[in-house]
């Protein structure tokens, strides 16, 4: 393959095309510049500049969470790379693919505390899946092709490669990504044949069985998703799915229990907890799904397929851990099934239906309306109502607004839901949002915002107006952090230290200033007419929707509580007073 | 709570910057105790290093060490030695003992009952070598510190199994 000699720079641009990509996220500075040049020349890559770099990698993983492809990040050395490490951390929490390229001073030069200079592989070690430094231009084509490869393969994560500014300059051979086989890193994909046969087992001679997916699934693909569906089809089992893991099976299936976990539903969590065989799908055991972990589900046999070896038997030992890929999994555990014919007792199954059509019956997630005050929960449904007919994509902020939207919003695909749900990073739905909405142009995508979390990349509305993506705001705006003020209101006697939402802007005249379009809704009966605008309006719309600032988010299994104490409503807080275990658990 | 246990965990990774860096920060970052560290180079062709780590904790924990040390992307095989059956530690010492008179005529002594070399002497001074299991180390050194002013480098233990079976 001969070729016209190309530097650094011109290989970085190369590679990233072979590798599929059309869209980089970033933002220039000193350490970048030779690739930025080589950007401008070119029309291959698409760039967005976004106004600070945590925003790049958020909206890198809004992309790729809505495409299943990896998210590129550009950046340059020092503030550049060192801005990026929350979206890092943010990334391998939920395993989120993504490639982000650094910046760093001259070869020579690291180690001299040159200018803009940080250690970029010492600060992004732990929060990254690996990363590189290159040293050797002969080595960077194939480092980048080995970072997509990592990025993707096995479980997702961020993979950073921090490449020396001489080292864009420098003349570099290339060659394509070819098929990377790597040395070292070649995760396990398909499970054991006789474990997952153990498997098939002990959910047909299951009398309370119980599916419980997460977020594996998603990241699996599509595919896996329908696998999903598929099998909770054949056997009928009660399923729940964890924060991360709505989508995996439509919520109008009549076997969805609703999400499971702190914020979960009544149902979901008490079939979590008297169930005798738990199949744990590509979720990971975390402790905002098990409670306190003494007592979960203390009956059951615990079944886990997972990608990664160190998901299993981490938190919550398992009876029978099973590594692959939930696709491939779940294909031969259908298959067995099939082959072997089999099927749950059907009597044992029916039974504890009617119990769970018991618990079902509290209806864990109603709320009341008011007259005069807007609900949180009533501003989200509706917007579900108001756009079933139409694709759309939800990220959301951290808060109150995210579990709400967790609950009343309801999805039937997967890859439609992008929501920071390891890490819990404030700030992360705007840019997500825009990273949606470049992937997928005519779709409508609204993030589900707080009032306090939209302020944390606020300046991402920029981004979003000069690409004219029309990215919808939905500010749940109860002017509080409202999920501290119901834990300050839960565990430290109603002191609400530093959650009150002072000073917030005008988010009509915001959105204005920035060229895009604001609306406001402050009764219920303006509320409709709001979201109807809002999705309407070709244009990047903030909707300031003004809320019971007093609401709090039921139910609520508080920390260090078991799934069978949950609260379902602020009547249950004063009686059932949380532990003071619980009290230093986050 | 299960019973502690204590392995010797052999690591066979690539030879390349921060590899090290990688596997400490992961015993830190998720508190995983580390008795005893050590790393060299042990193939300069297929650029290989071995890193000995003796790590305590319950087998859940020992599980989960040996599963996060295997998804480090520059590592190529993780073993057990505890649990693959017999194998072999080793520690090297040095010792330096400052002593005079009938001190130091005993620290000679009791070097030669440990099977210690003498690696260097002053007129006041040994210092002794000494290769073995730790407890071994451990003993000498104790006895070495009765006798006068004393100085310690410990290698860190080194393990293999025994057997013709190769890594
Ligand atoms: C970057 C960051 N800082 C702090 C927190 C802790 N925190 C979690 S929720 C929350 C309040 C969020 O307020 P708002 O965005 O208004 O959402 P609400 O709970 O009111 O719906 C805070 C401060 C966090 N999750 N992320
Ligand atoms: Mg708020």
């Amino acid at each position: 393959m001969a070729s016209e000699p190309m530097n650094g720079a011109q290989i970085v641009i190369k590679a990233l095309v072979d590798q599929g990509v059309d869209v980089v996220f970033g933002y220039p500075g000193g350490a970048v510049l030779p690739i930025y040049d080589a950007l401008f020349k070119q029309n291959k890559l698409r760039h967005i500049l976004v106004r600070q770099e945590g925003g790049a990698v958020h909206a890198a993983e809004g992309y790729a969470r809505s495409t299943g492809k990896v998210g590129v990040v550009l950046v340059t050395s020092g503030p550049g790379a060192t801005n990026a490490v929350t979206g890092l951390t943010d990334a391998l929490m939920d395993s989120v693919p993504i490639v982000c390229l650094t910046g760093q001073v001259p070869t020579h030069l690291i180690g001299n505390d040159a200018f803009q200079e940080c250690d970029t592989t010492g600060i992004t070690r732990p929060c990254t899946k690996h990363n590189y430094l290159v040293k050797d231009a002969n080595r960077l084509a194939q480092t980048l092709h080995e970072a997509f490869y990592v990025a993707r393969s096995g479980r997702p994560g961020p993979v950073v490669v921090d490449i020396p500014k001489d080292i864009q300059f420098a003349d570099c051979p290339y060659a394509g990504p070819g098929n990377v086989k790597h040395k070292t890193y070649r995760p396990q994909v398909k499970g054991d044949t006789r474990k997952i046969g153990q498997a098939v087992e002990m959910i047909a001679k299951a009398r309370r069985p119980v599916i419980y997916g997460g977020g594996g699934i998603i990241n699996s693909g599509p595919k896996a998703s329908k696998l999903f569906t598929q099998f909770v089809k054949m056997t009928g089992a009660p399923t729940t799915l964890t924060l991360m893991g709505l989508g995996a099976l439509p919520a109008s299936d009549e076997r969805f229990l609703g999400m499971v976990g702190m914020h979960g539903t009544y149902e979901a969590n008490l079939a979590m907890h008297e169930c005798d065989v738990m199949l744990c799908v590509a979720a990971r055991f975390d402790d905002r799904v098990t409670g306190r972990l003494d007592a979960f589900a203390p009956g059951a046999k615990k079944i886990h397929i997972d990608i990664d070896p160190t998901s299993i038997n981490k938190n919550v030992a398992v009876d029978l851990g099973i590594v692959g890929d939930v696709a491939n999994v779940l294909e031969e555990m259908i298959g067995i099934w099939k082959a072997e014919k089999k099927t749950v007792d059907k009597k044992a199954v029916a039974a504890w239906w009617k119990k769970i059509d018991g618990w079902r019956k509290r209806d864990s997630l109603k709320f009341n309306t008011d007259k005069k005050l807007i609900k949180p929960q009533q501003a989200i449904k509706r917007l579900y109502e108001m756009t079933l007919d139409r694709e759309i994509f939800i990220t959301t902020e951290v808060g109150q607004h995210q579990m709400w939207a967790a609950q009343h919003f309801r999805f039937e695909k997967p890859n439609h839901w992008m929501t920071s749900g390891g890490l819990g990073t404030m700030g992360y739905g705007l840019p997500a949002a825009i990273g949606v909405q470049l992937a997928h142009p005519k779709a409508l995508v609204v993030d589900i915002a707080g009032e306090a979390s939209i302020m944390m990349n606020i300046q991402e509305i920029a981004t979003a107006v000069q690409y004219r993506l029309p990215v919808k705001l939905f500010i749940i705006n109860n002017e509080y952090m409202g999920m501290v003020r119901q834990w300050q209101e839960l565990l430290h006697g109603g002191r609400y230290s530093e959650s009150y939402s002072a000073a917030l802007p005008d988010f009509v005249k915001l959105a204005e200033s920035f060229g895009a379009v604001g609306l406001r809704a402050t009764r219920p009966d303006e509320l409709d007419d709001v979201i109807r605008t809002m999705i309407e309006t070709d244009n990047m719309v903030i909707a300031d929707i003004a809320v019971d600032p007093k609401e709090n988010c039921f139910p609520m299994i508080p920390s260090g509580a078991a799934h069978n104490e949950i609260l379902l409503g602020p009547e249950d807080e004063a009686e059932k007073p949380v532990s003071e275990d619980g009290m230093v658990l986050v | 709570m299960s019973d502690i246990e204590r392995h010797t965990i052999a690591v066979l990774v690539d030879n390349e910057p921060g590899v090290l860096a990688r596997v400490i920060g992961l015993f830190s970052g998720r508190g995983y105790n580390i008795e005893s560290l050590t790393v060299s180079a042990v193939s300069k062709d297929e650029a290989l290093s071995r890193i000995t780590i003796v790590t305590t904790g319950t087998p859940m924990i020992i599980e989960q060490i040996k599963a996060q040390l295997d998804r480090l992307v520059p590592i190529h095989s993780v073993h057990d030695l505890t649990d693959e059956g017999a194998h072999i530690e080793r520690e090297v010492a040095l010792v330096k003992v400052v002593a005079n008179g009938p001190e130091r005529r005993e620290s000679l002594r009791i070097a030669d009952i440990f099977g210690a070399t003498v690696a260097d002497t002053t007129i006041e001074s040994f210092v002794f070598s000494l290769t073995g299991k730790p407890e071994k180390l451990d003993a000498f050194i104790e006895l070495m510190r009765a006798l006068g002013k004393t100085e310690i480098a410990r290698s860190g233990i080194v393990g293999i199994a025994r057997g013709a079976k190769a890594l």
